[in-house]
């Protein structure tokens, strides 16, 4: 029998910004054991929720994740408004749908570009961050902020689109989609990219059930569950699928989400086009009442969960946010078991890991 | 000793790391380094490995479990070296200041050079924190930028 070796996979590792350490045992090349060491992000921002007023927590929640900063803002309104209730004016529900999915496009962009890095594809990587530049620089005029957008506010949003800004992001997001139907056609059929995906990190249906994953990842194993069908803001006018595969290896999730990116570019495109006009915003009255709340929603990653608890003053007795990524580490103890050490950062990646989201 | 010293000037290596910083700014970290910014240009290129960096950028806040691995990284970079805190949270907290995690800006566990603020901090004045940290590095090592 080959001795085994344990190599430690970060806090600091060039495949992953973030720092997360996973123990990885390994007889030759193949993968026997991980352990995951999680706790280098822990911030402590849920205590912190408590100590601020409830409208200075959307700066905080935004920035439990930088990279879908935006949904988790909107989250953070969606379930505080749940409180009162108020009810937010129909075309602030569309510019969240709107800006909801800019950022997935941006997150789903940026993904599939640092997938193409983990097998060392680095052209690839480049041509889709070329890409996802246009889409910040649309976020950035719309919003006035390239990554951390605070564009939501209880009882509505912050700023409006008008027409011709409205008519620029149309053009842009064309001319994105185009290009991202070239990069992906290459993605989906090259023989090297599938050598290095197909078959690898298999996670079957019942195993993601059974482990409780969400989003991209569990979609890719054949299961029909997206926070969006629930018609909530603008998604019910506008017709939403989610996107299914049934191989549950990392071909199949980065199909899901190269799918799902031309998808958001096209609801994106719909709800600019049944945008109503009207109010943006309707003042809160008071502070939020003695009540509780729940909110889904789904993010880039995954299912994101909010609760939230007023007491009657300004501040929330309670707020507890559960994140994707934190459903989905689990699942890699099954898939990295029995794998090559190579395939180590593709498979990791292929959760699409958000550190600063599970740790908070 | 010259040409050494004037290349580390002309194209100077630089490390990431995160400590426990929300994503914003690792991704414009990265987004330097892609077509729209560049810096490979410019010669800057990004290390993996402490022992090949001359500068070391750090995000986030540093909280209790990172600082060790932070003074780790810092004490593995060989001299001479510079260190440049990107984002408001590597300077002062930023946001999560409240936060019973946090000890606070990156200046708390090593000395920083330079100080770049912003959430998240946008490119050009990352790219600009570097230029800045490479003017203080030409001045201490006594070569002309």
């Amino acid at each position: 029998m080959a001795p085994r070796t344990v190599a430690p996979f970060g806090p600091q590792h060039p495949v992953l910004p973030e720092p997360i350490q996973l123990k990885i045992t390994y007889e030759d090349e193949k993968v026997v054991d991980v352990v995951p060491a999680i706790g280098y992000g822990h911030r402590g921002i849920e205590k912190a929720c408590e100590l601020n007023e409830y409208p200075k927590n959307i700066y905080l929640c935004e920035r439990i994740c930088g990279i879908c900063s935006c949904i988790h803002g909107i989250s953070y309104c969606e379930v505080v408004e749940r409180l009162w209730p108020i009810d937010v004016p129909p075309r602030a529900k569309y510019l969240r749908t709107i800006w909801s999915e800019m950022s997935r496009t941006h997150s789903h962009l940026l993904w599939l570009g640092l997938l193409a890095d983990a097998f060392g594809f680095e052209s690839m990587f480049m041509q889709f961050w070329r890409i996802r530049e246009k889409v910040l620089d649309l976020l950035e005029m719309t919003t006035g902020q390239r990554v951390t957008q605070s564009i939501s506010v209880v009882g509505g949003v912050r700023r409006d689109i008008d027409d011709e800004q409205k008519k620029k992001c149309i053009e842009v997001l064309r001319e994105v989609r185009k290009e991202s139907e070239a990069l992906i056609n290459v993605l989906a059929n090259d023989y090297t990219v599938k050598a290095r995906t197909v078959g690898k990190g298999v996670l079957t249906k019942e195993q993601a059930i059974a482990l409780g994953c969400t989003g991209p990842h569990l979609r890719a194993s054949g299961v029909k569950e997206d926070c969006r069908m629930q018609g909530l803001q603008a998604y019910g006018d506008l017709g939403f699928e989610p996107i299914v595969e049934k191989d549950g290896d990392c071909y199949a999730r980065t199909l899901v989400r190269c799918r799902e990116l031309l998808q958001a570019i096209d609801l994106q495109l719909e709800a600019f086009s049944k945008m109503p006009e009207g109010e943006i915003a309707v003042r809160p009255k008071g502070n939020p009442p003695a009540n509780e709340a729940v909110y889904r929603a789904e993010q880039p990653r995954g299912e994101v969960f909010y609760y939230a608890k007023g007491n009657g003053t300004r501040n929330l007795e309670r707020l507890r946010v559960r994140t994707p990524t934190y459903a989905n580490i689990p699942s890699l103890l099954v898939m990295l078991p029995g794998c090559e050490l190579p395939d180590v950062p593709v498979i990791v990646l292929s959760i699409d890991p958000c550190i600063s989201c599970t740790e908070r | 000793m010259g040409i050494i010293n004037t290349s580390r000037i002309k194209s100077p290596w630089i490390m990431h790391f995160d400590n426990s910083s929300c994503n914003g700014c690792d991704i414009e970290v990265l987004a330097c380094l892609t077509p729209l910014y560049d810096v490979e240009r410019f010669g800057i290129v990004n290390m993996g490995n402490p022992k090949h960096a001359d500068v070391l950028v750090v995000t986030g806040p540093v909280n209790r479990r990172t600082a060790r691995v932070l003074k780790n990284l810092y004490a593995q970079i060989p001299d001479p070296k510079m260190v440049i805190a990107v984002g408001t949270c590597a300077c002062s907290g930023g946001v999560f200041h409240n936060c019973y995690n946090i000890l606070g800006g990156v200046d708390k566990v090593i000395p920083v050079d330079v100080y770049v603020p912003g959430c998240a901090v946008k490119p050009e004045a990352i790219i600009d924190g570097v230029v800045l940290a490479l003017q203080k590095l030409s001045k201490a090592l006594g070569v002309a930028k």
